[in-house]
């Protein structure tokens, strides 16, 4: 497959998963609103989750429901924007057309259109939970479509490499930022409205429900556990490592459990530690710290990826591929 | 909805006769038409439009802001070519493109055709597609216009004439597929009951023939489509003709020349290509050889070219039978070459290098068309019945200051057909463009991209000026021949599943 062509796919699929992960921290935001007086509102921590507040703070004054909902969903000049990421993966998309299947292009196409027509009419915002859900879904549908209509061979790989990458970095995200933040705010630990700021957690990775069956009560070391280690739930960052490592191999013919090359060896490191951390490891680590580095390390694995497959290479290093496995 | 309102007008209307009824061909689809209740041919229109906009089939518009993607109008009331007619435009057109290509090849070699003085010298050596770089090379099994999209044009007089040849790399073949896999969709009782033939075979005729093109002795050459990237106006076709035909589709940046062949960069190291369909003009396909200031070809393309390693279509420097002027002489150059007349008649054309036609232009510009000799698009154009004093003035100028550029025409009315305007149907006026592919024989398509100028009397048809495009219907004269067409479309087919394993 030419590099080209795989990084875009890789970036398409990343594009969207990153499109819907803001639909959700932004979503459950939202909705944990409306259980708290507005004095008590933040929004500059969605803002953080997403690693764009320098850029936040050179055009928006304040952060407020308003402005904060702007920068995550519409704005143009906001690359990370859910409008600009569908902008991203549908221009990615287009110039695969030939290469992924006809439904996925038509979907996509679709859900940018809808999106851009609903940022152009400025609807969206009148019924947001109502927008904000239609995204994820539309994402789903199209993460369907790419499981059920393309041959599951290296591009799909490189597909599901992006998407997982992408997903387990914004679970770390999450984690992070709300962890920080829960903690921090001491007078409200252990108050109802402490549950609901952890079930929010839980709700922005669609966790609810899968993490009452496996803990029944609010902890958040549980939470942080479910979150992190879980390696049978589909959000779980140990989950999305495992599935990515999964893939990485497909692509490189390298068997899991050696390396070629550093990329492969840091993600194998990575799936080993999260296998058989504990959560008291983590904590005992600190959490902020521990995620820190994990996502350093995830980053490091993504310039690998680059490095690896897409970077452009002159034909002297046509046999550089042929290096030992170790 | 009542066709007997539709006003034919003092024009050759394509679908009705000059007795305001359905001419034979068109029949079938004026009785369907008339057989919809009002309103409902406006409603699969906007079916149509929306299907083009989810589809994405889209062309960038050149000098406009990001996310500046238009569909390509499309008309739903199609262009019926009987099967007579569509005989006598396929000799036509296989007749002046083997000429043609005896022609370049001619120009890059002996040049006979300048000697014996059929042809100026300077009218060749002045034709802004000659590539010094060319002269003397043997494009693989001789073939320099592998794809060419010629513009045909019905005048009042009934007749056939042809406009212009495309021979550098014509665009629209998508179009005629996709609109025709549209028309289907929405009129597929009329489908039944006449007999098209069909236009699905393209890709795979194209394949074959690209694969014609390898080096001997290459039994699965790898073919790859060449596109200037994302934001060329054509990118669509690029990346569909590529998806049809079941091969890569490379940008510049995805090749590399090494050890006297072409390679293109993949996640598994370097593989070799054989065959390239470059949709990317002479000028940037080589920065060593053509312009150096080029981000969009393949440094050192030209060498593996010329050693006969990899295939190039259209060949370099094919552009030079593109010329307006060059355009003149095909008559001349069929005579010379095969020794016959010309099947399909070209537009009288007044060259303006020539002295006495000179004068004649500049005196007549109120009622001629003038064209630049190397533009396209439908810029660089004076329609004289439609034009201004202070632009034909312009025009004046412009000829005086270079008369080798320009010829003249008169105007010609061209044909009309009915067309779906705010939910009525007026007459509007089309032009014709078939595609012929020249591999181991030439194939011209039964079809081609009917466009039409939507604006009330326009003669422009062209995209950029406001234009649209129809779905063309060849008929078959019998059930053979649509049999033999679909025979070869089995046969793409089973090639294609074949190719994809």
């Amino acid at each position: 497959m030419l590099s080209r062509v795989a990084d875009s796919i890789y970036w398409m699929s990343r594009y969207v998963e990153r499109a819907e992960n803001v639909a959700r921290i932004v979503d459950v935001n939202l909705n944990i609103m409306l259980d708290s007086t507005s004095a008590d509102q933040q929004w500059q921590p969605l803002v953080n989750i997403t690693g764009d507040h320098e850029d936040f703070a050179k055009r928006y004054e304040e952060a407020n429901r308003q402005t904060v909902l702007e920068f995550l969903t519409f704005d143009r000049d906001n690359p990370n924007s859910i409008l600009s990421c569908l902008r991203s993966a549908r221009e990615n998309a287009r110039s695969v057309r030939e290469i992924i299947s006809s439904e996925m292009w038509l979907q996509l196409n679709q859900f940018y259109l809808t999106v851009k027509a609903a940022a152009e009419g400025g609807q969206g915002m009148d019924s947001p939970h109502e927008f904000f859900t239609n995204v994820k879904l539309s994402s789903h549908l199209f993460t369907g479509l790419t499981d059920a209509t393309m041959t599951h061979g290296e591009g799909w790989h490189f597909s599901r490499l992006g998407r997982k990458l992408e997903r387990a970095d914004k679970t770390s995200r999450i984690l992070d930022v709300k962890y920080f933040i829960l903690l921090r705010s001491v007078a409200d630990v252990g108050t109802p409205f402490d549950d609901v700021q952890w079930a929010a957690v839980l709700r922005s990775s669609s966790a609810f429900e899968m993490y009452r069956k496996r803990h029944g009560r609010i902890s958040p070391k549980l939470i942080v556990e479910f979150l992190l280690l879980d390696s049978e739930f589909p959000r779980a960052i140990r989950y999305c490592l495992n599935a990515a490592r999964d893939s990485f191999h497909a692509i490189s013919g390298t068997p899991i459990g050696t390396y070629r090359k550093p990329a492969e060896k840091l993600l194998g490191q990575l799936c080993s530690e999260l296998a058989y951390a504990t959560i008291d490891d983590v904590m005992g680590q600190g959490l902020h710290e521990y995620l820190d580095t994990l996502q350093t390390n995830m980053n490091l694995v993504s310039n690998g990826v680059y490095e690896r497959f897409f970077a452009k290479r002159m034909p002297e290093t046509r046999h550089a591929s042929m290096e030992k496995v170790q | 909805m009542k066709l007997s309102e539709y006003e034919v007008g003092n024009f050759f209307d394509e679908m009705f006769g000059e007795n305001g009824r359905p001419r034979a061909a068109a029949r079938p689809l004026a009785r369907k038409i008339e057989s919809l209740p009002p309103g409902e041919l406006l409603t699969r229109q906007l079916a149509a439009d929306r299907a083009l906009v989810q589809a994405g089939i889209t062309f960038n518009v050149y000098g406009e802001s990001e996310g500046v993607e238009k569909t390509l109008p499309f008309d739903l009331v199609p262009r019926i070519v009987p099967a007579t007619e569509w005989d006598r435009i396929e000799r036509g057109l296989k007749q002046r493109i083997r000429a043609l290509n005896m022609f370049i090849d001619d120009l890059y070699h002996d040049q006979k055709i300048i000697k014996d003085k059929a042809v100026p010298e300077h009218i060749v050596s002045t034709s802004k597609g000659l590539r010094s770089a060319c002269l003397g090379v043997n494009p693989p099994r001789g073939i320099w216009c592998h794809i060419t999209g010629t513009d045909l044009v019905r005048h009042s007089d009934g007749q056939i004439y042809v406009l212009e040849d495309n021979l550098r790399c014509p665009s629209g073949v998508s179009y005629v597929l996709e609109n025709r896999r549209l028309m289907k969709s929405l009129f597929p009782e009329v489908f039944e009951a006449s007999r098209i033939r069909p236009v699905s075979n393209y890709p795979i005729r194209l394949r074959d023939m690209l694969e014609y093109l390898a080096p001997e002795g290459e039994t699965s050459p790898r073919v790859v489509v060449l596109t200037p990237g994302v934001f060329n106006s054509a990118y669509f076709e690029h990346s569909f003709l590529a998806q049809q035909m079941g091969v890569e589709l490379v940008e510049g940046g995805d090749l590399v020349v090494s050890d006297g062949y072409v390679w293109m960069n993949t996640t598994n190291g370097f593989e070799r290509v054989d065959v390239i369909y470059r949709r990317i003009d002479d000028d940037f396909l080589d920065p060593e050889t053509f312009r150096a200031d080029s981000m969009l070809g393949v440094p050192g393309l030209m060498k593996v070219y010329k050693a006969g390693n990899v295939a190039l279509a259209n060949a370099p420097g094919s552009g030079v039978a593109d010329d307006k002027v060059v355009y003149a002489y095909v008559p001349k150059i069929i005579k010379y070459y095969l020794d016959q007349d010309i099947i399909l008649p070209n537009v009288p054309t007044h060259i303006c290098a020539e002295p006495n036609e000179l004068k004649y232009v500049l005196e007549h510009l109120g009622e001629l068309v003038v064209k630049a000799a190397n533009e396209s698009g439908g810029y660089g154009m004076l329609i004289g019945p439609h034009s201004t004093a202070e632009q034909r003035e312009e025009f004046a100028r412009r000829i005086a200051a270079n008369p080798r550029n320009y010829i003249a025409q008169p105007t010609l009315s061209l044909s009309r057909v009915p067309t779906l305007i705010d939910g009525r149907l007026e007459g509007r006026h089309v032009d014709l463009r078939p595609y012929i592919l020249y591999g181991k024989d030439i194939f011209v398509l039964p079809g081609g991209l009917t466009r039409v100028a939507l604006k009330k009397g326009s003669l422009v048809v062209n995209s950029s000026q406001g234009g649209g495009s129809k779905d063309t219907w060849v008929l078959a004269d019998s059930p053979a021949t649509l049999q033999a067409d679909e025979m070869t479309q089995n046969q793409s087919a089973t090639r294609v599943a074949g190719a994809t394993i």
